[in-house]
């Protein structure tokens, strides 16, 4: 059922990135999403990025005209909430690698918070296109999560992408598990530098998406529906379905290349 | 048409891609029906296209998203590798328009083309187009004149006299009707004084809406000697035969997806033998309109 609820906080992030928080009183997992409604124009599905306590958030980059939009919704400013739907990311990992590319970060972070708080090791690589889209810095540190920074146009930390930080440290050091969630092209570059070493990968994944009930076929991935059973996936079940990184599906359909 | 059982997939549902409709076929639908092809690619309307509510239903304006005819059957082919017994359907804006798509629909391998002649949420299609005897045996008649492929008009319940339709589907030359789609329906939120879905109106499905379904069936089985094929709100085996009973042969579930999963088609499936077992009916054609045959209600 949807409810349709007022804007309680709104926080600029970065200068692309806004977070939303509204009161939700269902139970929420690091991982599931919920289906936001900006009346008058369209319904998305977004992450949470908080998932504690009664009152959720989730945090928008602005990408298309609905999420560009949400950046200017007021507090107060009533929002209609679908869920929480999905599934959520396995928390007993011990050691954990988090890989974050752009607004990943704000699915990844409830995740580590948790972690963090059954005592796991955190480490996060954390990519942006620049220092000033670094998505939720302070608050892997603050959870006391190990930060490695990579920008693609090296204005803070390792020049690059977050794919060569992400190689390097599983290179050097064990993890049980990694965290993923970014541009699709990039969690496959990790999915195959893990694999290389057999580390499990999750990946929180993106598609278009309409019912959020497993009905509608628009989140198809493969046999697989990202609403229903997603938005995490282990890698294995990715490694299957030859669109992973390569193809999604538009509003009608139809099969379109990233 | 062979079916090895009588669940179908019902148009809309995981009918985007062919490795969905082969899910649902290894889940154990007797048959898939794809989503409703056009001429032409059609994003459909924007967001909110859905408003759930308790397991008694979901309203729904898609508005008929799909690739277009072009791209559609490499999704067609994916199923049938898989081994899929699957049903083309097709929407268009009149008569000449049908015709050319079924003869494109036929082309890939379909058993069958069903006419959506019964969205109640599109503008041009579907019920626009399809609650006049009189447009529904012209479109009918056109298809079936270019194709050989058996043909199911799916018959709108949103009308007068939905049998009057079934009967000039007939008239046109189907193979069999379907019948209910969806009812037309509006959801309005009270805080923001606004229809909820992006369109408005939207048509309803599941639970809520099988007694309606039952009686268009019922009268379309007393008009026509074709097959009917039942739809609308079936959730359980016993969903399925009151179907049958009121004169389905076969029937399609989509709604109950929602609330089940796709493992809902071997659930229904099972459920159905062991429920005419019971019943003492050997075959499910023997309990076809059975209930048609009752005599005096018996009161002892």
């Amino acid at each position: 059922m949807r409810r349709v609820v007022p804007v309680t906080d709104r926080t600029l992030e970065t200068p692309t990135t806004v977070t939303l928080r509204f009161p939700c009183a269902e139970p929420a997992e690091p991982g599931q999403f919920v289906m936001v409604w900006f009346p008058g124009d369209d319904e998305i599905p977004m992450s949470l990025s908080y998932t504690d306590g009664p009152s959720k958030g989730v945090t928008i980059k602005a990408m298309g005209s609905t999420s560009q939009r949400a950046q200017s919704v007021r507090v107060g400013e009533l929002v209609g909430i679908r869920g929480p739907y999905g599934n959520r990311f396995d928390l007993s990992p011990r050691r954990v690698l988090v890989v974050s590319g752009g607004s990943g970060a704000a699915v990844l972070a409830p995740a580590a918070e948790q972690a963090r708080s059954r005592g796991s090791n955190v480490t996060v690589a954390l990519g942006a296109t620049k220092a000033p889209e670094l998505l939720f810095r302070r608050r892997f540190e603050e959870m006391g999560a190990r930060v490695e920074v990579s920008t693609d146009d090296g204005s803070e930390g390792t020049k690059g992408f977050v794919t060569s930080v992400a190689e390097r440290l599983l290179a050097d050091e064990p993890f049980d598990a990694v965290w993923t969630c970014g541009p699709e092209v990039m969690m496959r570059k990790v999915v195959a530098a893990a694999a290389v070493r057999s580390v499990p990968v999750f990946c929180s994944m993106e598609r278009h998406m309409k019912c959020a009930l497993g009905m509608c076929d628009a989140c198809s991935l493969g046999p697989y529906h990202v609403c229903v059973d997603g938005p995490v996936f282990p890698a294995e079940r990715l490694s299957s379905v030859p669109d992973f990184g390569t193809f999604h599906r538009d509003s009608s359909g139809r099969r379109v290349p990233f | 048409m062979d079916l090895r059982n009588p669940f179908l997939l019902a148009s809309g549902i995981w009918g985007e891609s062919g490795e969905s409709l082969a899910g649902a076929w290894r889940a154990g639908a007797g048959g898939v029906i794809t989503k409703s092809i056009g001429s032409a690619l059609r994003a459909g309307y924007p967001n909110p296209t859905i408003e759930t509510y308790d397991h008694w239903g979901l309203l729904n304006a898609m508005g008929l998203p799909n690739p277009g005819i072009d791209e559609y059957p490499r999704e067609i082919e994916v199923a049938r590798r898989a081994g899929a017994t699957v049903i083309g359907s097709i929407f268009a804006g009149d008569s000449r328009e049908f015709a050319s798509l079924a003869a494109r629909m036929a082309t890939t391998g379909v058993v069958a083309i069903e006419l959506n002649l019964s969205c109640p949420h599109a503008e041009g299609y579907g019920t626009e187009i399809g609650s006049t005897p009189e447009e529904v045996e012209k479109v009918v008649r056109a298809v079936t004149q270019v194709t050989k492929t058996p043909v199911i008009a799916k018959i709108t319940p949103n009308t007068r006299d939905s049998a009057a339709l079934a009967l000039a589907a007939e008239r046109g030359g189907a193979a069999a009707v379907s019948a209910i789609n969806t009812l037309r329906a509006i959801a309005i939120d009270v805080r923001l004084r606004r229809p909820v879905l992006a369109h408005g109106i939207g048509g309803l499905s599941g639970p809520a809406i099988k007694p309606v379904g039952l009686a268009c069936v019922w009268q379309i089985f007393e008009k026509v000697s074709i097959p009917v094929i039942g739809v609308g709100g079936i959730a359980t085996a016993e969903d399925a035969l009151e179907y049958i009973m009121a004169g389905a042969r076969a029937v399609e579930v989509g709604t109950q997806v929602t609330f089940d999963g796709i493992g809902v088609f071997g659930k229904l499936s099972d459920g159905l033998s062991h429920l005419l077992d019971e019943l003492g009916f050997a075959r499910t054609e023997d309990a076809v309109g059975a209930a048609h045959r009752a005599s005096a209600p018996t009161t002892r």
